[in-house]
């Protein structure tokens, strides 16, 4: 007898908390109204103008590596009401741990174009100065920022601040011991510290059920967390959630989980072929639940001016495509020089010697091209 | 000057960073109100506070990611990890996240990180709570690796290791913990002198370089030695990365013969980095081929075999007569 297992994912709209519905309804949401009770016409437009920017971002940074300016590029294509619902709802103070696929986290802070192609054009480890951003640079080994996460609201516990601490992941990460050792620790020592899992159905290959065979969320509440299942492709639901969240945290309440329901529509990296893995009418279903038609089905109904926001949105998203095809042309290569630099922050004699001796052969190569000439 | 055991010198050495720099927390398991399985942080949670001195959960990972985070807030963690064979959980957070974050944040983050980890063998304990595992930090581009052998360099150096920007690999050699020495808590030491190796014990005729819990036993081979004509002169490596090589090369030229000795395996270990360094850097000087006494390279074995796996004065005297040539050495192996 042989053993299946179910691949299907178990969902549904009553499952997770939801206002926008994918056809544009708003649903009245009591766990969440009120925390988006001021999000007017002009607001949703920001909301919606932010995605269409990391939308654009994204397409750019794919195209920019089938151009081979990018060494690699991980596509957030269909997250973009998770990361700019829950990227709008944060404080300046708050600092981020993501992973590596929240570019519009990253843009929700200001991050420079040039910080943020920087490491994934290979010209340095990694884009921007974490401590000007309030935001970690991106972690590639999975879920290993979450502990780094708990540490860091330990610290804003232990000083009174009032800030909070916000960790990206995703549903793979979940599956990592790390992850579960961060909301221990979150837990024990009830620090300020918001997960938040975008759970995009997909681990490159591997679906979500082959983490978990239940939801996410509800394994949260097994750590004792405040849990909160929300549709991740609906912005003014992922935005209240997280305001929601922030708030308990910030009140000494212990730490909080979301659990944002939503879908890698893109490649795991562009070094990934999903069409080996996934079915296309998996696809074709998302792709009706996106997070910008939503919204703009949504003002409509509202009787917002759609043509007039259509064409900000041109102009913006134009601007964030040019403003990243300059910092892509006017990017420095790094210098051979940059090897040595801040693996340790004082003086190393081993490394010294190393910079020396390297630095003294590469001399020899242009000695002898100067004699040759 | 006082009077202090290893185990007391570390505790007096925490005691005063904790004074000096309010940043500065412990983190471990039963550090707390046990005082940690050594009674190394014996009283402190008492007179600091659970927020300074913090037991934690049951997890080495969690442990040292959340210091990671807390250094990333601006703290100063002292890591107890409880024993050697336990921070095997932890060896992604120290060598993917705490060892790169400097590098990888391009300067901007430092990560102050000290580990503490009682290391090596010699108290008779089951599986896992002897080992070595120096090697595998030393390899790490981006951590420091450090070892005391006595109590006055152990109240010095985990002072210095606090103090230091960059994360350290404080290794306690345990069977150490009780003995006493003279200790001077207002020694003000020089700066960088926690990355120098120290003659320990001045000689002319062969460099014995060992550190932590042997080097108490090399200088007890060099008296024995002393009494057969042979001069030795110990180095007391202190630390392993970086390796002094400036005292290293100093002595090895003078006396033109080296061994090298530790608990851990011969294999990849720090004895195979010393002695194919050592060659390069004073080849001309040699008069024999390095010899390395080490234990063995098996998983570290039941107590009451542990004597024959751990180099003892016999064996580092037969290193010696390998390296000085002279005939009939006990263990008759090739250098």
């Amino acid at each position: 007898m042989s053993i299946t297992f179910d691949s299907s994912t178990p969902e549904g709209a009553e499952d997770y908390l939801q206002i926008l519905a994918p056809d544009g309804t708003r649903h009245p949401c009591p766990e969440l109204d009120h925390w988006v009770e001021e999000i007017d016409i002009p607001a949703l437009e920001n909301l919606y103008i932010d995605m269409a920017c990391i939308r654009r971002l994204d397409t750019e940074g794919t195209a920019l590596q089938r151009q081979g300016e990018l060494g690699l590029w991980a596509p957030l294509l269909g997250q973009e009401a998770a990361q700019i619902g829950s990227g709008r709802a944060l404080e300046h103070d708050d600092f981020i741990f993501p992973s590596y696929r929240e570019h519009g986290v990253a843009y929700c802070r200001g991050i420079d174009p040039h910080d943020l192609l920087r490491m994934w054009r290979g010209a340095a480890p990694s884009g921007w100065n974490p401590y000007e951003v309030n935001m970690a640079n991106q972690q590639i080994v999975i879920g290993a920022q979450t502990l780094h996460a708990a540490g860091y609201a330990m610290g804003l516990k232990f000083d009174g601040s009032s800030a909070a601490a916000i960790t990206y992941f995703g549903d793979g990460a979940t599956s990592q011991g790390d992850v579960s050792e961060a909301m221990v620790f979150a837990a024990s020592y009830q620090a300020p510290v918001l997960f938040f899992c975008q759970n995009n159905h997909w681990a490159i290959s591997e679906p979500a059920t082959r983490q978990t065979a239940g939801y996410i969320a509800d394994r949260a509440k097994g750590f004792g967390l405040a849990t909160w299942r929300v549709d991740g492709n609906d912005v003014v639901a992922v935005l209240a959630a997280t305001r929601a969240a922030l708030a308990h945290v910030r009140t000494g309440s212990g730490p909080a989980f979301i659990e944002a329901v939503t879908y890698r529509m893109g490649a795991h990296t562009t070094a990934d072929d999903p069409t080996r893995y996934r079915d296309a009418l998996e696809l074709e279903e998302w792709a009706a639940k996106d997070p910008l038609d939503r919204v703009a089905a949504h003002l409509d109904t509202l009787g917002a001016d759609l043509a007039a926001l259509k064409e900000r949105a041109k102009q913006a998203t134009d601007d964030m495509a040019a403003g990243l095809r300059e910092a892509i042309t006017t990017m420095p290569d790094p210098g051979v020089e940059d090897l040595f630099d801040h693996v340790y922050s004082h003086p190393h004699p081993w490394l010294e010697e190393q910079r020396e001796n390297y630095a003294n052969y590469l001399a020899g190569f242009s000695e002898n091209v100067q004699a040759s000439k | 000057m006082k009077t202090l055991t290893f185990s007391q010198a570390l505790n007096t050495s925490l005691r005063d960073s904790m004074e000096h720099d309010a940043k500065v927390v412990l983190m471990g398991e039963d550090i707390g109100k046990l005082g940690g399985v050594f009674r190394i942080t014996d009283e402190l949670q008492k007179d600091f506070g659970e927020h300074r001195v913090i037991d934690t959960p049951l997890a080495e990972s969690g442990i040292v990611g959340a210091a990671i985070g807390l250094a990333f807030r601006g703290y100063r963690p002292v890591v107890e990890i409880q024993f050697d064979g336990f921070v095997y959980p932890a060896f992604d957070q120290i060598v993917s996240q705490l060892a790169k974050m400097h590098f990888r944040s391009r300067g901007n983050v430092k990560l102050p990180v000290t580990i503490r980890i009682p290391f090596g063998g010699g108290i008779g304990s089951p599986e896992h709570h002897s080992e070595s595992p120096e090697a595998y930090f030393a390899h790490t581009a981006g951590l420091r690796v450090v070892s005391p052998s006595n109590p006055q360099d152990a109240y010095t150096m985990l002072q210095q290791a606090i103090a230091d920007d960059d994360p350290v690999i404080f290794l306690e050699p345990k069977r150490r913990y009780h003995v006493r020495g003279e200790v001077d808590t207002d020694l003000v030491p020089e700066p960088g002198s926690l990355y120098r190796a120290k003659v320990a014990r001045e000689g002319a005729d062969l460099t014995l370089i060992a550190y932590g819990p042997l080097v108490k036993t090399a200088l007890d081979a060099a008296d024995a030695a002393a009494d057969e004509g042979i001069d030795i002169e110990v180095i007391d490596l202190r630390s392993i990365e970086p390796v002094d090589f400036a005292t290293l090369s100093t002595s090895v030229r003078k006396t033109g013969r080296v061994v090298i000795t530790h608990e851990a395996g011969k294999f990849a270990g720090i004895g195979a980095e010393l002695a194919a360094s050592l060659t390069e850097r004073c080849f001309d000087h040699l008069d024999h081929a390095p010899v390395r006494v080490t234990g063995f390279d098996i998983p570290y074995p039941p107590a009451k075999l542990e004597n024959h796996h751990l180099p003892d004065l016999d064996r580092i005297l037969d290193g010696v007569d390998r390296a000085m040539r002279r005939t009939a050495p006990l263990l008759g192996e090739d250098g």
